[in-house]
């Protein structure tokens, strides 16, 4: 039972074809056969965030969706924010608030804190710490991953007009 | 860990997935995966073949109508939150759904896969319970609606037989000047309950409550309707001491067993708080 099946999907822009059992988890087949090894596995069941990913647009846990069900899906991982070597303004504020420690939890948060002020630029305080929560950090103490992530929000809202 | 092994379908239409669930001991249907790929990494659950439901795009609508609120099984947290309708048409379901799992798995998690998972500490079966919901379902014998207080047998264990499938929940029309309270208690927010009271009740001209319905979710095997509760609200106007006495009548109607997360006293007496607190929201609120 359970052999291979073909499964073809988007991600960071690049369509890709990978052939996965049913059990593989998107993250593992992210990691493994895509080798793209910045998204990370915590606890493999869907309570510590740090696989975040973005499925068309929205933040969900890669441990928790079977690669096949990607077929046909646009993924973003945490290589997928920034086009080149360059920081995101996101990246940047996490950088300037010392928002990172060991660094494990990391991409879950910054993938986390994308998708939440690319939809709600205007989000306060509450707001991040009720999103975040989904994601574990055990060195930071998390004042610092609210403040890089509040701090960031102009990056995401649009431009006003001039009158 | 890794997940067992297990063949996977991805059906087009809903009669193919029931006859898939059909063909195979052990099949079981994959909605959000919020709960069922856990319980796989526990290895708590190790289905023969996983028929995924995600292409079914008919069970994805909410629909409001002069009858009820349907939510299709493969409504998301995410939906609910985003659907303004449901203020008006359906506020106590709004605010327990906002209690339910982190922003990510909000964006994944279903009212049907909920509903059949049948975890005692989860809000939508809560609510379907508290609200005296119906549960349709589509199997390979037809079609069949279920009581929400029919449905829910044990933890994890449902009315549902093997090859059949939840494509609707229906919560009966809610009035506008019904008056409701939800109130939850976590260690951490987006965590599974400890202790959850859904309550609501209507007010007649001389301002005394009838119909009164509470919920307790999280304090038994399955979620349960607290009638010595009820009897305290009815035919009363609902103050603090009404509110008191239902909270205390609420904590001497369940029986909560003790595990890693809460004693069983403890829960007992969370019960009677939350449900009491939940009473004075909702004598506080003005129709929505």
């Amino acid at each position: 039972m359970a052999t291979a099946m073909p499964v073809s999907f988007e991600v960071n822009g690049k369509q890709v074809t990978v052939e996965v059992e049913p059990r593989m988890t998107l993250v593992d087949c992210l990691r493994y056969q895509l080798r793209l090894t910045g998204t990370h596995v915590g606890c493999e069941h869907g309570v510590c965030g740090a696989c975040t990913i973005l499925v068309d647009g929205e933040a969900v846990r890669a441990c928790l969706m079977l690669a096949v069900q990607a077929e046909g899906c646009k993924v973003i991982t945490i290589e997928g924010l920034s086009n080149d070597e360059a920081l995101t303004p996101l990246q940047a504020s996490f950088r300037r608030h010392h928002a990172v420690q060991c660094g494990f939890c990391t991409p879950g948060m910054i993938t986390t804190a994308h998708a939440l002020l690319s939809e709600e630029p205007d989000c306060d305080a509450d707001r991040v710490r009720e999103v975040l929560s989904g994601n574990i950090c055990r060195c930071t103490g998390y004042i610092s991953i609210v403040e890089a992530v509040l701090d960031a929000r102009s990056a995401y809202r649009k431009p006003e007009t001039l009158p | 860990m890794k997940l067992p092994a297990f063949d996977y379908a991805c059906p087009a239409t809903l009669a193919e997935a029931v006859a898939l669930l059909a063909s195979r001991d052990e099949a079981k249907a994959l909605a959000g995966g919020q709960s069922l790929v856990p319980m796989m990494a526990f290895r708590v659950a190790s289905p023969s073949l996983l028929v995924d439901l995600r292409k079914l795009s008919e069970l994805r609508q909410i629909t409001i109508d002069t009858s009820c609120v349907r939510l299709g099984a493969m409504v998301r947290w995410r939906d609910i939150e985003d659907d303004a309708r449901l203020v008006v048409a359906h506020p106590l379901l709004k605010a327990a759904v906002s209690h339910v799992a982190h922003y990510q798995v909000r964006n994944r998690g279903t009212v049907g896969g909920s509903i059949a998972h049948a975890d005692p500490a989860a809000e939508m079966p809560g609510i379907a319970v508290t609200c005296d919901a119906e549960i349709a379902v589509v199997g390979a014998a037809g079609s069949r609606i279920i009581r929400a207080d029919d449905f829910f047998i044990a933890p994890l264990v449902t009315a549902l037989a093997a090859d059949e499938i939840v494509v609707e929940v229906r919560l009966p029309t809610w009035p506008a000047q019904r008056r409701w309270g939800f109130r939850e208690f976590s260690r951490r927010r987006g965590d599974f309950a400890m202790a959850a009271a859904a309550v609501f009740y209507d007010v007649d001209a001389a301002g005394q409550a009838h119909n009164a319905h509470i919920g307790a979710i999280g304090v038994g095997d399955r979620p349960v309707r607290l009638t010595a509760a009820e009897a305290e609200v009815n035919g009363n106007i609902v103050d603090a001491t009404i509110s008191e006495r239902a909270g205390a009548a609420a904590s001497a109607a369940v029986d909560p067993q003790s595990d890693i997360h809460a004693s069983s006293a403890y829960r007992k007496s969370l019960i009677g708080t939350m449900v009491e607190r939940a009473l004075q929201d909702a004598s506080a609120v003005k129709a929505a």
